[in-house]
């Protein structure tokens, strides 16, 4: 049966008014420092009542408020599982890294995921893949073995990531939001984009660029790893003959200008959902816009952190959603 | 076998009176619940809105009275509250007749407002000071609900006249 979401969807509008705007982050930005930023933040209730002063600790704390919410109105986490399934391939990378190099990777493990890191972490290391879940337990065997036989952390990378990706592709062609599909759509393709460019900077072989990419319908990965195995303006020319040919001005600029128009493309994609009552589409919109709300804070705190000035922060944060 | 068909006109008026009660309560039920989800959406983030969200909540549910109203009047002409009377097979299949336009319109015009309603009370979580602007909208929804109750109390005194 297909969940209702008119509950959900009544708290995020009232939510949404606590979303920081472009005047918002105009005026963190305008603050004399790091402190001052906090203390503006935790004015409009980020954080919790401890009301310490550690920046990481702030958005740490907002992270998981965001998914202690989402818990609260829809109690099916399975319904976000394109955005959580990412973290847990995330926490396979850090569990298979840390086994294989005997540390504690406790703080590098992502909490918000849908499979419990520390039953990832145990299961690896005592190489019982059959207790992950099905997604999780043939790529994590993979990646243990290469990982063990050629020491070689770009390919268990590799693998892990592509297995990601192929995942959540697989995922959100089962789902029948547009909102999900066109942004796992755009989740594989800069993926792939990010790969091919930094594989053509790098001169890597054709059959290392094509193990790493992940099919998607927007782009021929083969054109595009041919492409990238040639020279990075040949990745252009390429990419100039698909939809993402709006973002080659970025992708000249740099590969974080690149980064800002993916998420700028999915926040101007989610914008019609401001208007939808019922279904899962807001919920999905609000919980992008509070990922990318943490990230341009996170950006400005380092920013006053480390001295840069104002207007290099500018040119990277991103489009807000309200 | 033909007394059952010489009397059966009461059972068509009864029929209408419940087909309208019926169709347009289920409608008002539905709808009120699903703005009730949607209000309660609202109030457990901001309770002082509980005023406005409640008249949303509320809009729907007219159609349900409109409904008990038709099926009043027809039970009330048939005799079936007060004074008894002979009901023809046509005069009961009339008032079967004239239960239809409250009973459908009621169903539908309950269901699609309270969508309406439940993208207004969105409306007022977010700008309570929309209000007024909000309530509009699903109120046109109304319009139609109110039509088919005029045309099936219309029906109903028609009915009544005709001997």
């Amino acid at each position: 049966m297909q969940q209702d979401f008119t509950y959900a969807v009544a708290r995020i509008r009232y939510r949404e008014n606590k979303l920081l705007n472009d005047v918002d982050l105009n005026t963190l930005l305008s603050a004399k420092d790091a402190d001052a930023v906090i203390r503006q933040l935790r004015d409009k209730g980020w954080g919790d009542n401890a009301g310490g002063s550690d920046p990481d600790e702030l958005l740490r704390r907002e992270g998981e408020k965001v998914w202690e919410f989402i818990g609260e109105i829809v109690p099916d986490k399975s319904a976000f599982d394109f955005l959580l399934i990412p973290n847990d391939f995330h926490n396979l990378k850090v569990a298979v890294k840390a086994i294989t190099r005997d540390i504690k990777p406790d703080d590098m493990f992502i909490r918000n995921a849908m499979s419990d890191p520390d039953e990832i972490y145990d299961a690896v290391s005592k190489r019982e893949y059959d207790r992950l879940p099905d997604y999780l337990a043939d790529t994590a065997k993979e990646a243990m073995t290469v990982l063990l036989q050629t020491s070689d952390g770009q390919l268990c990378d590799i693998i892990i990531d592509k297995a990601c990706m192929e995942y959540i592709y697989q995922l959100s062609k089962a789902k029948n939001e547009e909102i999900i599909r066109l942004y796992c759509e755009l989740f594989v393709a800069s993926a792939d984009i990010k790969i091919a460019i930094r594989s053509a900077h790098t001169k890597k072989r054709l059959d290392f660029i094509l193990r790493s990419m992940a099919s998607c319908d927007t782009l021929d990965i083969e054109r595009l790893a041919n492409a990238a195995s040639l020279s990075y303006e040949d990745v252009l020319k390429y990419l100039e003959t698909t939809r993402y040919s709006s973002a080659i001005p970025a992708i000249r600029v740099s590969m974080s200008a690149f980064e800002k128009w993916c998420d700028d493309t999915v926040t101007e994609a989610m914008k019609p959902q401001k208007w939808e009552p019922f279904t899962i589409g807001p919920v999905v919109a609000y919980l992008i816009a509070r990922e990318n709300e943490i990230k341009a804070v996170r950006m400005i705190l380092s920013a006053k952190i480390n001295g840069l000035s104002d207007d290099v922060i500018k040119e990277r944060l991103r489009m807000m959603y309200v | 076998m033909s007394e059952f068909f010489n009397n059966s006109g009461l059972f068509f008026a009864l029929l209408g009176a419940a087909i309208a009660t019926l169709m347009a309560g289920i409608g008002s039920a539905i709808g009120v619940g699903k703005a009730g989800v949607a209000a309660a959406g609202v109030l457990a983030e901001e309770p002082s809105l509980f005023g406005k969200v409640l008249i949303f909540q509320l809009l729907p549910a007219t159609q349900g009275i409109y409904g008990l109203l038709v099926g009043f009047l027809i039970l009330s002409n048939v005799g079936l509250i007060g004074e008894p009377k002979d009901i023809s097979v046509l005069q009961g299949m009339l008032y079967f007749a004239s239960a239809l336009p409250i009973a459908f319109a009621g169903l539908w015009s309950a269901i699609y407002q309270s969508k309406c309603a439940v993208a207004g009370i969105s409306t007022v979580a977010k700008k309570p000071d929309q209000m007024g602007k909000a309530i509009i909208l699903p109120a046109m929804v109304e319009t139609y609900a109110i039509l088919a109750l005029l045309i099936s109390i219309l029906a109903i005194f028609g009915i009544a006249g005709m001997q």
